[in-house]
């Protein structure tokens, strides 16, 4: 399983913040995202509105994973009608082990992958190779990210944070091209390149935007033609998918064809849409031999199990909330430390990798909730990382990880809240230790008190009032009553 | 300058609003823009009668402790109004920080004790649109597996209110008979928008305040990187989310920046100050409270 470095995270956001280029990059991806989804979003749907079909979007997913012992059967049953085969992985090491058994038992020198978020959790790229299989990323994003050694630093937009002068050298480095700042050129270099392993390839790796449980359709979203390639050329086709990826009925496409490709870049509708049924039927002139499913759990039951974390699940992997969250758009995702990145990111990796480890994320959010609004699955994630804290704060003991200083500050405050008579002496105790640090009103440093240097670093914090309102209130306020105050 | 994302706000023609402050400075008799015939200062007369509206104020704990002035300018506003306004002097906290911070038990502890405090008044204003959301949202959250302390906090929430949302939509009027001078602009604090859904109000109120101009900033429903704890835990994204804002408040080329919330104020205006910017950073009860007196 790919390594989890959220523990980092203040050190990593903090590199990121001090990046100029990369916060040239942020700036530029992201107001080009959001300008694109808020174009699209108002067009006329018919019947149905955006909020409408976002609501229906949600209501299907929560109803599948309500369900989902009877969907999974139902994939089962179905791909294996069409002459696939299914696997059901617990976690990262057991997808991996099926992978490799099947390319294996089967020879291959050389694999293909069309993007798979799924396969970066479980760091496929990096077994393979262990085993002299040659693992070629075809999507052009991660085909740079692939070459740099680097993961995904956005769900659809891997390498947005790469300058075309950094792809040049890369691909001057590993394809031996001609130095180029011209992006059509690297284009044609980076399909040059993927044209031949697309030929030589024996297995295609892609991951799966969708799931029928009805027909056992897999279905990829994609801009480059590169999933069609991969799912339709090699003489293997495995589909790597979480199994929170199941839709019921071939018509619920007709919905969220609609809102990821709006919700992720603002097109209308996706370049290629993709839908891959099993292996070649005798009838059919091309197409894989081999068709096999993967379905993986490698964390995603935590978030099933637990009622309130469970809508998680719902999530379509647009990148809208990235996009619009205020955070993200300031350090990026490698910060994150893991897979997913962004408000989705800081929900989904601590219950599905370590709650200690990842213990920042919940936390890295000013809970403005931008990102349950522009969700095309209403997945309220504030709300989600609400719970998280509380767990972090008094969840079980194996979740729990507050700092003594956060535990002391809250049993100060605690004590200070519970009535009035405390809150005063509280406070005047506050404004005595203040006084000598205050100057007109203002506090610029405060010594020995890491929680609000941080704070005062940049900004002034306000000195305590001499009076509190409740004294003014009895001093002056109460009197006045009825009449109007001067 | 920048226009922003939003429409302009409705009923403040600039030309009007330019007339208003030459009328004003050449001492003209209160002018009135507004054909509803509210008076101006109508608190007097209608506090001597019996009070249609009563309010207990929730003055929150940053405005107790840290800006009293806020809650002394929501009491001028509101008796200017005609409501008899009370304020239940057990209150602390609504006890959203340790809610936010995951500690929950105290959390509940502070809110139970907020309940006791407001459970028996007729109607509650908060000029905070976060504490309001706590009340009125995050104790359904808080509560939901003690379902005596769900149902009291659910009563309490529902007579909850924000105070601009509390003057347009209880009181009735986005007229408080207000008046000072200059281009304003108006931060969305993120809770009163997005949990709330509170967009219009604050800016009706202030568009209709003599001799001020509403100049939207650009994006004003960005978040402005306070979020309480998060400034704390991680200050240097905060301050790099704070600048964003600070440079759209700047560009908007507004005398002042107005906003519905001490959280937010006490962050933008901290900065601000740091960097000696020249914008003051006003609670929204603040502005209505001048009469064009204060100078």
């Amino acid at each position: 399983m790919a390594e989890v470095k959220s523990a980092e995270f203040k050190k990593a956001s903090g590199k990121a913040l001090r990046d100029e280029k990369l916060q040239h990059s942020l700036e530029h991806v992201m107001e080009h995202f959001v300008g694109a989804r808020a174009n699209v979003i108002e067009d006329d749907f018919g019947d149905e509105s955006w909020e409408a079909m976002r609501t229906r979007a949600a209501g299907i997913k929560q109803s599948t994973l309500e369900h989902l012992d009877y969907y999974l059967d139902m994939v089962d049953k179905s791909v294996r009608r069409n002459g696939g085969h299914v696997y059901f992985a617990d976690d990262a090491a057991q997808a991996n082990a099926i992978v490799l058994d099947i390319a294996k038992r089967n020879g291959v020198k050389t694999v293909i992958k069309s993007k798979s978020m799924v396969s970066e959790e479980m760091g496929i790229n990096h077994v393979l190779e262990g085993e002299g299989i040659e693992p070629v990323e075809t999507d052009l994003g991660e085909y740079i990210i692939q070459l740099a050694g680097e993961t995904p630093f956005h769900i659809i937009a891997p390498a947005m944070h790469k300058t075309r002068q950094e792809v040049s050298t890369l691909f001057q480095e590993w394809l031996k091209t001609a130095p180029t700042q011209d992006i059509k050129r690297l284009c044609v270099y980076a399909r040059d390149a993927l044209r031949e392993k697309f030929a030589v390839a024996d297995m295609g790796i892609s991951g799966a935007n969708f799931v029928v449980a009805e027909t056992g359709t897999v279905c990829l979203v994609t801009n480059e033609g590169n999933g069609r390639m991969t799912t339709s050329a090699p003489r293997i086709h495995v589909v790597l998918a979480g199994m929170e990826k199941i839709v019921p009925a071939i018509e619920d496409l007709a919905l969220f064809l609609r809102l990821l490709p709006r919700s992720a870049t603002g097109q209308r509708i996706t370049s290629y849409n993709t839908f891959a049924s099993g292996p070649r039927a005798p009838s059919d002139e091309d197409g894989p031999e081999e068709f096999h499913l993967i379905l993986v759990d490698n964390g995603r039951l935590n978030l099933l199990r637990d009622e309130v974390m469970r809508e998680a699940l719902r999530c379509i992997r647009c990148g809208a909330c990235l996009n619009h969250c205020p955070v993200y758009r300031k350090i990026g995702g490698h910060a994150y430390g893991w897979v997913y990145s962004g408000p989705i990111g800081a929900i989904v990796t601590p219950p599905m990798t370590n709650m200690k480890v990842a213990r920042d994320l919940p936390y890295a959010s000013t809970l403005c909730g931008t990102c349950k609004d522009v969700c095309p699955v209403k997945i309220d994630i504030p709300r989600l990382l609400l719970h998280l804290r509380y767990k972090v704060a008094e969840g079980a003991i194996g979740e729990r990880s507050t700092t003594w200083m956060e535990r002391l500050f809250v049993g100060q405050w605690h004590g200070a809240m519970r009535s009035r008579r405390a809150l005063e002496g509280k406070a005047n105790l506050g404004r005595l230790l203040t006084r000598p640090f205050a100057r007109g009103g203002k506090v610029r440093k405060l010594p020995f008190t890491p929680m609000v240097s941080g704070w005062t670093a940049s900004r002034d914090f306000p000195a305590p009032a001499p009076r509190s309102f409740a004294r003014l209130w009895r001093e002056e306020l109460a009197h006045d009553n009825g009449t109007e105050l001067r | 300058m920048a226009t922003g994302g939003c429409p302009p706000p409705v009923a403040t023609p600039a030309p009007l609003c330019y007339l208003a402050l030459v009328a004003r400075r050449r001492g003209s008799p209160a002018y009135s823009r507004r054909s509803s015939g509210r008076p101006r200062t109508g608190g007097r007369q209608r506090g001597q009668q019996s009070p249609k509206f009563r309010a207990a104020l929730c003055a929150t704990c940053l405005v107790d402790q840290f800006y009293p002035e806020v809650g002394v300018a929501a009491v001028k506003v509101l008796r200017r109004l005609g409501v008899d306004v009370s304020f239940p002097e057990d209150q602390t906290c609504c006890g959203q920080i340790a809610f936010n911070g995951g500690f929950r038990s105290h959390a509940a502890d502070v809110a139970k004790h907020f309940l006791d405090v407001f459970e028996n008044e007729e109607q509650v204003v908060v000029p905070s649109g976060s504490c309001a959301s706590m009340i009125k949202v995050y104790y359904r959250e808080l509560f939901e597996d003690d379902p005596e302390t769900l149902e009291r906090a659910q009563a309490v929430g529902e007579k909850t209110r924000e105070l601009s949302d509390y003057i347009v939509n209880v009181v009735g009027t986005s007229d408080v008979g207000a008046a000072s001078e200059g281009l304003v602009t108006y931060h969305d604090a993120c809770h009163l928008l997005r949990e709330l859904r509170i967009k219009e109000a604050p800016r009706d109120l202030i568009g209709n305040v003599r001799g001020v101009e509403l100049q939207e900033m650009e994006n004003p429903d960005a978040c402005c990187g306070f979020g309480g704890l998060f400034s704390v835990k991680f200050p240097e994204i905060s301050t790099a989310i704070l600048d964003e804002k600070l440079k759209t408040i700047a560009e908007s080329g507004a005398g002042a920046v107005v906003a519905n919330d001490c959280g937010c104020l006490m962050h933008i205006r901290g900065a601000m100050e740091r960097r000696g910017m020249n914008v003051r950073a006003m609670h929204i009860a603040e502005l209505l409270a001048e009469d064009g007196t204060d100078g």
